[in-house]
């Protein structure tokens, strides 16, 4: 339906239009990958991060809760990720003996700094939740976790005023060398259904899943969720942690808010 | 803007056929939907598996791209679609990135970045999803206000009963005349892809978020739990790509230079009554309701 009258025109005009575009497609996927290089660019696409905290935390209310599923839900077995069974010295040592001189720290910016055996941990007053659990890769999984509130572990150690990040630190290294670690904002960290999970549908908590304990944020993705636990600190920032992004992921270009 | 299509010059002064507002959301819209299906594919290769429900059956994905080792000891890509297999070897499950071949869902040249990198896919999506969604927004807002919905995209009486001609006519490569409005097919999938298919990848979109589902459980049960919300995602997509390509055929099979011109310049100008004069119509006439009316 093309016109007659400016046709050999618009063919060399089509034709130059086409190589253009074709141009233009094989540098915009050479530049994607240039530009996905750039600190700036990355800096400038984590801006979305903010808002989609922002935004989110307006929707879901600080207490807002995560679905919880009905019992007949749970998959039998929980696909574990990242470390399954840690290797260092000191987390096989502890294992050998079921966790028996194991503790947890909780320390930092707090009035009364505790440390707690597994026993005491498994004697306090605890919830138990069936959740989703959700991969950043993608893939859901539903288990039942028990565990002591976080928010009460908090309230009892008395969090000073200058704290505003809870820091997890872990007995795995994923890399065979880095500690993992993570941290959650006072919000996430004092939800109602964030908790410290000594048991998975029951029963202790199997190693492949976090032994002796591990961090269950139920509104976040799953590697927030701290495993394999051996301290929580209080701190008012974490610049001077690992890499300084808040999180063993976030130190490899994940983004802190795991929300979305 | 200057016009170079001469025809226009003796035309009465009118509205555009494609206003500016609709011209600036079709070209941004092009650049936030290719932004997002790519890095959507190497968020999707980080688990190129899909499922129905709450949670993940392993064991029971009803599409998943993987590879295999053959017999001879190659290794092949292959695509499971319910019961079916397919051999994908070279695009789907098994493809060749940086020049190595590699287990991969979907192949490089169709991913942001091209190689595997989950948490750049992701930027790139959460921050194209803004500016898709913020721009759809006031698209939207512009059609209601302007009667550009009401006006150019929704079906006349006689559109909504004579579908089925135009999709026969459409089947035979059989297109209404160039001047004019849409007809009532084109109307349709446009309407689809406006107020159906792209609110439904927003949602969709949010309701894989664990904050969200805790700010709108309801909404992830309407879609059957996140694992379904995923797989809506994923079909909603392909759907949008095939929308694409039959657009791109469509304008390739009705003058695709005066029509890239028309989405460009804004083409000619368009009065009350049906334009006829430079047009060639392709339908017998008399039955051609295809005016700007």
């Amino acid at each position: 339906m093309m016109r007659r009258d400016s046709g050999r025109r618009d063919a060399s005009r089509r034709r130059f239009l086409q190589r253009s575009a074709l141009g233009a497609a094989a540098l915009g996927l050479a530049g994607c990958d240039r530009l996905s290089q750039s600190e700036q660019v990355a800096g400038t696409l984590n801006l979305a991060q903010r808002l989609n905290l922002r935004v989110q935390r307006f929707l879901a209310g600080e207490r807002g809760l995560a679905p919880e599923y009905p019992a007949s839900m749970i998959d039998p077995v929980f696909r574990p990720n990242g470390s399954t069974d840690p290797q260092s010295g000191r987390y096989r040592e502890l294992a050998a003996n079921g966790f028996a001189d194991w503790r947890l720290t909780l320390d930092g910016l707090v009035e009364t700094p505790l440390s707690l055996s597994l026993d005491e941990i498994r004697a306090l007053p605890a919830r138990t939740q069936i959740t989703r659990h959700d991969c950043v890769e993608g893939w859901s999984a539903i288990g039942q976790w028990t565990g002591p509130v976080l928010g009460d572990l908090l309230a009892r150690a008395g969090v000073k005023s200058q704290a505003r990040y809870v820091v997890f630190h872990c007995m795995d290294q994923l890399n065979g060398k880095d500690f993992y670690y993570e941290s959650l904002d006072l919000v996430e960290a004092r939800h109602p259904q964030t908790i410290l999970a000594h048991s998975l549908n029951g029963a202790p908590l199997p190693t492949a899943n976090g032994a002796p304990l591990r961090l269950r944020a139920e509104r976040q993705l799953g590697y927030k969720m701290a495993k394999y636990l051996s301290g929580i600190t209080l701190v008012s920032h974490f610049d001077d942690i690992g890499d300084g992004r808040g999180g063993y992921w976030e130190d490899r270009g994940y983004t802190w808010y795991a929300g979305i | 803007m200057p016009d170079s299509l001469p025809t226009t010059a003796s035309a009465p002064r009118g509205r555009r056929r494609h206003p500016l507002p609709v011209r600036l959301w079709h070209w941004f819209n092009l650049w936030c939907l290719v932004v997002m299906l790519m890095s959507g594919l190497q968020i999707f290769n980080a688990h190129p598996a899909l499922y129905w429900g709450s949670a993940s059956h392993f064991d029971d994905p009803w599409l998943e791209l993987y590879a295999i080792r053959a017999p001879n000891g190659d290794i092949r890509g292959q695509t499971a679609l319910g019961p079916w297999v397919f051999d994908t070897t070279g695009v789907l499950g098994y493809s060749a990135a940086n020049g190595r071949e590699s287990v991969r869902g979907f192949p490089a040249w169709s991913t942001l970045p091209s190689y595997q990198y989950l948490s750049m896919g992701r930027l790139w999506h959460f921050f194209f999803a803004w500016l898709f969604a913020g721009a759809g927004a006031l698209f939207v807002l512009y059609a209601l206000l302007s009667g550009h919905l009401r006006r150019d995209l929704w079906l006349s009486g006689a559109q909504w009963r004579g579908l089925g001609r135009d999709l026969l006519d459409h089947l035979r490569l059989r297109f209404h005349g160039p001047h004019g409005g849409y007809n009532g097919l084109q109307k349709l999938s446009y309407l689809g892809v406006l107020l159906v298919a792209l609110p439904l990848m927003i949602v969709t979109g949010l309701c894989m978020s664990p904050t969200f589902n805790a700010a709108a459980p309801w909404l992830l049960e309407l879609f059957g739990g996140r694992q379904s919300a995923r797989s809506i995602h994923f079909i909603v997509a392909a759907a949008l790509v095939l929308f694409f390509l039959i657009h791109i055929a469509m304008v390739l099979l009705s003058g695709p230079w005066r029509q890239l011109k028309g989405m460009l310049t804004g083409g000619p100008r368009v009065t009350e009554e049906p334009a006829a004069t430079s047009t060639t119509p392709t339908t017998r006439s008399g039955r051609d309701q295809h005016d700007a009316s």
